[in-house]
């Protein structure tokens, strides 16, 4: 938990941030910005925004499109796009498993892990040289130990017991043909240090993370929204109720919390007392195993 | 975004202490870097655990977590070494193996922990986590007092510019609690550090087990009137990087180009400041390459900031806008201390890339004067250095830097070496005064 986090130590996390993406962006060719609509991504585009204001930002955003999207989440993303007059890449689940690189979990199954296919198949034809990444080092603790700059090998490989020493602020981004880095410029951040930034800049974000009232079931003590992906199983009995987001991603595994928090200073108020950690609260695609965020990492996950 | 107010009167509400004070109107907040060194057995991971549990930095399902897999092991209750268990190779050999970075926040304070494991690679993991520390804390056991890994991550946060240390004197209950065992290291350790150029210096009794003196003072230690661990590093003042705070360093990261169709014709030089201020009329000198011009237009939130000038002058990424009263020293052949973490050796001869502030430059390994013991801290002769070993080494460069002392300033005295075939980052070097 982190309290209070303004002034001083505001500045210095985004002062890291926009350094970090004035290093990666002037040392790769073709780097690329992981926007998912989610609030660490929308934090992450903001600041590089201002990185290299007031020029236009260097280098596209990508979307990795699961197919099980919020809607108001692709409409979220379609605006920034087009306001910002930033050039989108889509890279497609959907399409993967229509190619037959992977195949269909079929309904209520989470395309979660699927991503990871998606994601280097999109860096190997785009010829991406460095992937930014709204992770944070406080959501997990195989996190906790991986680089700003992650290096991955020509097979999108994270190998976490032989990563490149990080010292003082001096960033090695060099990297041979085929290989990629995911660059994280929020590794340093915390779920509160971004809603104080959301509240403080006040930050667009999509409606979702705020409390409204949705159609839900109870599924794994999980409230999750009833949609085309994730109608009720047996038994499921749907009701409404008053909720909110706190994190994003695939509709068939990302849960809801019962919340009245409507503004990003009533979510600071709500984060400051609660008790569950954000993907302990709503991702069930953490909850697999001790390691479910390590194993995935390894294999290519953001 | 109009900010909430916490108290009709409108005035800026009193900070408490503890959780009542979620929510208010803050003071101003900052920042404590800060790095754990122990030995295997210090109980380094129970500290660090006690720390975050007992400052309720801990979310109920990472507790619940804690307690499912402490009996899953056997155990009872809460084995709060667990907590900074990483990856799955260290769970399962019981180890640690890289420097993992915590984050917890008090009302006073936020920190960042960089935990750095004692046995496997130290050099490599104590150098990189002493590098953005701003202070460090040594922990021993009581009962065995300072040992070999003591002297070496007392040394190496020395090396790395770290002025204020914390001694951790765990384990207290396992010898009774003595006040004359606590005072023996810590008179050794306060001659120890002093030896090393670090005068400021707390020591606290402790236990980490039952958290005594970690987050709250116990009665086990009457005679002990300090702070705790907590109540330390929530007051201890945070020590700048650099000597020379009036003097700017503004190494450029990127250029702004103008717009074709933009009346404002002029380029935006962007970089984050090392050290010094920017303001409109300031007189500056671009380095390596020379000329001076005066500061037009500042942007940004300092440290981040984007600058224009009067003139033309050349000026690309790697440039580093300096004060013209005290600019830094501009060189092709240098000294430095370096903490060598190739698996093959630094030879004379050896040719590499070095990265300094956001230039590139290739280097020439010249002679290499020394080796240091991080034991015994004595300087020995020495014609390599091996992995995990520092020494004292003269480099030759195809181009010139714009340098200081690395006591004088850490981030324009630091420089990475990189081996240029396999890319990976084999040296951290700080850069002696000539």
């Amino acid at each position: 938990m982190r309290f209070a986090p303004v002034n001083r130590l505001a500045r210095a996390l985004e002062a890291h941030s926009i350094y970090v993406f004035r290093e990666v962006a002037a040392e790769v060719d073709r780097p690329v910005l992981l926007f998912s609509g989610g609030k660490d991504s929308v934090v992450m585009l903001h600041l590089a925004l201002k990185a290299f204001a007031p020029g236009k930002l260097p280098f596209p955003i990508m979307h990795i499109d699961t197919g099980h999207n919020f809607p108001e989440v692709i409409e979220f993303r379609d605006r920034v796009v087009a306001e910002l007059g930033l050039d989108l890449v889509v890279a497609s689940v959907q399409q993967a498993i229509d190619h037959g690189l992977v195949a269909d979990p079929g309904v209520n199954g989470s395309r979660n892990r699927l991503q990871t296919t998606a994601l280097l198949e999109a860096i190997a034809d785009n010829k991406f040289e460095a992937a930014f990444g709204g992770a944070r080092r406080d959501e997990d603790k195989a996190r906790a130990k991986e680089r700003v700059l992650s290096f991955r090998d020509s097979f999108g490989q994270w190998d976490p017991r032989n990563q490149r020493p990080e010292l003082w602020q001096i960033y090695n981004a060099r990297i041979k043909t085929g290989e990629h880095l995911r660059a994280f410029p929020l590794s340093d951040w915390t779920e509160l240090d971004i809603w104080h930034y959301i509240a403080d800049n006040g930050v667009d974000l999509p409606e979702m993370y705020y409390s409204h009232k949705r159609e839900v079931v109870e599924r794994d003590s999980m409230l999750l929204a009833t949609g085309e992906w994730t109608p009720p199983r047996n038994g499921e009995v749907p009701f409404f109720e008053t909720v909110r987001y706190r994190t994003v991603g695939d509709m068939t595994c990302t849960g809801a919390v019962r919340s009245y928090a409507a503004n990003a200073w009533d979510v600071i108020a709500e984060i400051e007392t609660t008790r569950i950690t954000e993907r302990g609260a709503t991702r069930a695609d953490d909850r697999f195993s001790e390691a479910a965020m390590e194993d995935r990492k390894r294999e290519g996950y953001f | 975004m109009p900010t909430p107010q916490t108290e009709s009167t409108g005035a800026p509400p009193a900070v408490q202490n503890g959780p009542q004070n979620f929510g208010s109107e803050p003071v101003e907040a900052d920042l404590l870097r800060f790095a754990t060194a122990g030995s295997v057995d210090d109980g380094k991971s129970t500290l660090i655990g006690r720390l975050l549990h007992d400052s309720k930095s801990l979310f109920d399902d990472v507790i619940e977590a804690l307690a499912t897999t402490t009996a899953r092991r056997g155990g009872e209750g809460l084995d709060l070494a667990l907590v900074t268990d990483g990856l799955r190779a260290e769970r399962e050999q019981g180890i640690t193996i890289d420097v993992a970075y915590r984050y917890f926040s008090t009302p006073q304070r936020s920190f960042i922990i960089a935990d750095t494991p004692g046995h496997v690679q130290y050099t490599r993991n104590m150098v990189t986590g002493a590098s953005t520390s701003d202070v460090a804390v040594i922990l021993v056991d009581a009962r065995h007092g300072l040992r070999e890994q003591s002297h070496r991550h007392t040394a190496l946060s020395a090396l790395l510019g770290i002025r204020h240390l914390v001694l951790a004197v765990n384990k207290m209950d396992l010898v009774d609690w003595s006040q004359e065992r606590y005072e023996e290291i810590r008179t050794a350790f306060v001659a120890l550090a002093g030896g090393l150029g670090v005068d400021s210096v707390q020591a606290i009794p402790l236990c980490a087990l039952d958290g005594t003196n970690v987050v709250e003072r116990s009665a086990s230690m009457p005679w002990y009137d300090g702070p705790s661990l907590l109540e330390h590093l929530e007051t201890v003042p945070i020590p700048t990087t650099s000597t020379i705070d009036d003097a700017l360093r503004l190494p450029i990261q990127w250029v702004v180009r103008p717009d074709t169709q933009s009346a404002d014709s002029k380029r935006w030089y962007a970089g984050q400041l090392a050290s010094g201020s920017v303001s409109v009329g300031q007189q500056v000198v671009a380095l390596p390459a020379g000329g001076s011009s005066t500061i037009v237009a500042v942007e940004g939130d300092p440290p981040a900031v984007r600058v224009q000038l009067a003139d033309e002058l050349d000026i690309g990424r790697g440039t580093v806008l300096a004060s013209v009263v005290l600019p830094p020293q501009v060189t092709t052949e240098l000294t430095a201390t370096v903490a060598w973490l190739g698996d093959q050796p630094l030879t004379s001869g050896g040719r590499y890339v070095v990265k300094h502030l956001s230039r590139v430059a290739k280097a020439m390994v010249g002679e290499i004067y020394d080796r240091l013991d991080v034991t015994t801290l004595e300087h020995g002769p020495a014609d390599s250095l091996a992995s995990n070993e520092i020494g004292t080494v003269r480099f030759t460069l195809s181009a010139p830097l714009a340098i200081d002392a690395y006591a004088v300033n850490r981030r324009t005295g630091s420089f990475i070496v990189i081996d240029a075939r396999t890319n990976a980052t084999v040296g951290a070097a700080m850069i002696a005064a000539e």
